[in-house]
């Protein structure tokens, strides 16, 4: 019996720069940090949804071989990974607070058949968009 | 593997995968993530602002490169130079513009870039094989089975596929040749 998606994994260029945007810009706040040798375990929550974990993983040993790890830094660094969508009570509001911390916005706040989105991206590149869905 | 497969495919396929396997020297992989992010801040300003003009120097400057390194890098990273990934941007726009809007074509072509309408109708058809007009008029005759999907990633999802450039679709057309469809190398 599935009970629903308790964590989903991001690839990142580095973990604490991703640490210090999720949790200083977005407002996550860390759930678990577990180091083993050069291994680290690490996962984020947002207080509003704390049945869901984003994990921050670098790509790179011991789980990839070098050219493996090479290949998702490029993919990641292209934006090509898949879209991600944060949901927003007020993306206009969402995205005047954000934008003073300094996050890279890739479109401003548009509405759309009553949704107000925007989209930003994390410092490695991942792409996110955030919805303000319609009342 | 593909000698096992080849006999089903079609041969245009072939082309592509023989066409597609990488010089070593231009395996995207083999770039460096950091020049890569900055490559893809210079696509994102062309995303946020497809009727701007983007000539090689300035989106050079968005990507602290030189014009020269920035146009084959660009090209390494993600398959099409740049002036030709800022067109299938500017026609993906214009095609919502006529669907979801009542604007002129006239208006829409200014909106989205062109200089001129002409320009605009010729590089539309020879894009997307049909006139604004013709495509406005099908599009509003589909239903929206794309309603539950994000509108942006909708936008994205009806980009045009130019893999080759507009001159040499224009010379295919002339000559009657059809090379490879551009949706079948995608695959």
């Amino acid at each position: 019996m599935i009970q629903g998606v308790q964590e989903v994994g991001l690839y990142v260029r580095d973990q604490d720069e991703a640490l210090a945007f999720y949790v200083e810009k977005l407002g996550f706040r860390v759930h678990t940090d577990v180091r083993n040798g050069d291994y680290r375990w690490l996962t984020v929550q947002h207080p509003d949804q704390p049945a869901f974990q984003l994990g921050l993983f670098t790509p790179g040993p011991p789980v990839h071989d070098e050219a493996t790890a090479q290949t998702l830094r490029a993919i990641v660094a292209k934006g090509a990974m898949p879209p991600l969508v944060l949901s927003v009570s007020d993306c206009r509001a969402a995205y005047e607070r954000m934008r003073a911390l300094g996050v890279e916005f890739t479109q401003e706040p548009v509405s759309r058949y009553g949704n107000v989105d925007a989209g930003f991206r994390d410092p490695s590149g991942n792409g996110w968009k955030m919805i303000e869905a319609r009342r | 593997m593909w000698a096992l497969r080849s006999d089903s495919l079609p041969r245009n396929h072939l082309l592509t995968v023989v066409r597609r396997t990488p010089q070593p020297k231009e395996d995207p992989a083999s770039q460096d993530p950091e020049l890569l992010r900055r490559l893809l801040r210079a696509k994102d300003r062309m995303d946020a602002a497809s009727h701007e003009d983007w000539p090689v120097h300035r989106l050079a400057r968005v990507s602290h490169v030189s014009a020269a390194h920035f146009a084959r890098s660009f090209k390494q990273a993600f398959g099409v130079p740049p002036h030709r990934y800022l067109l299938t941007r500017r026609i993906e726009r214009a095609t919502a513009l006529l669907r979801d809007t009542d604007r002129p074509i006239t208006e829409i072509a200014f909106a989205t870039g062109w200089e001129s309408l002409g320009t605009f109708g010729r590089t539309f058809r020879d894009v997307t094989g049909e006139s604004p007009s013709a495509m406005r008029a099908r599009a509003r005759g589909a239903a929206n089975e794309l309603g539950r999907v994000p509108a942006c990633i909708v936008s994205a999802a009806q980009r045009p596929a130019l893999t080759t450039a507009v001159s040499e679709k224009r010379r295919r057309a002339a000559d009657g040749t059809n090379g490879a469809p551009t949706k079948e190398i995608r695959r």
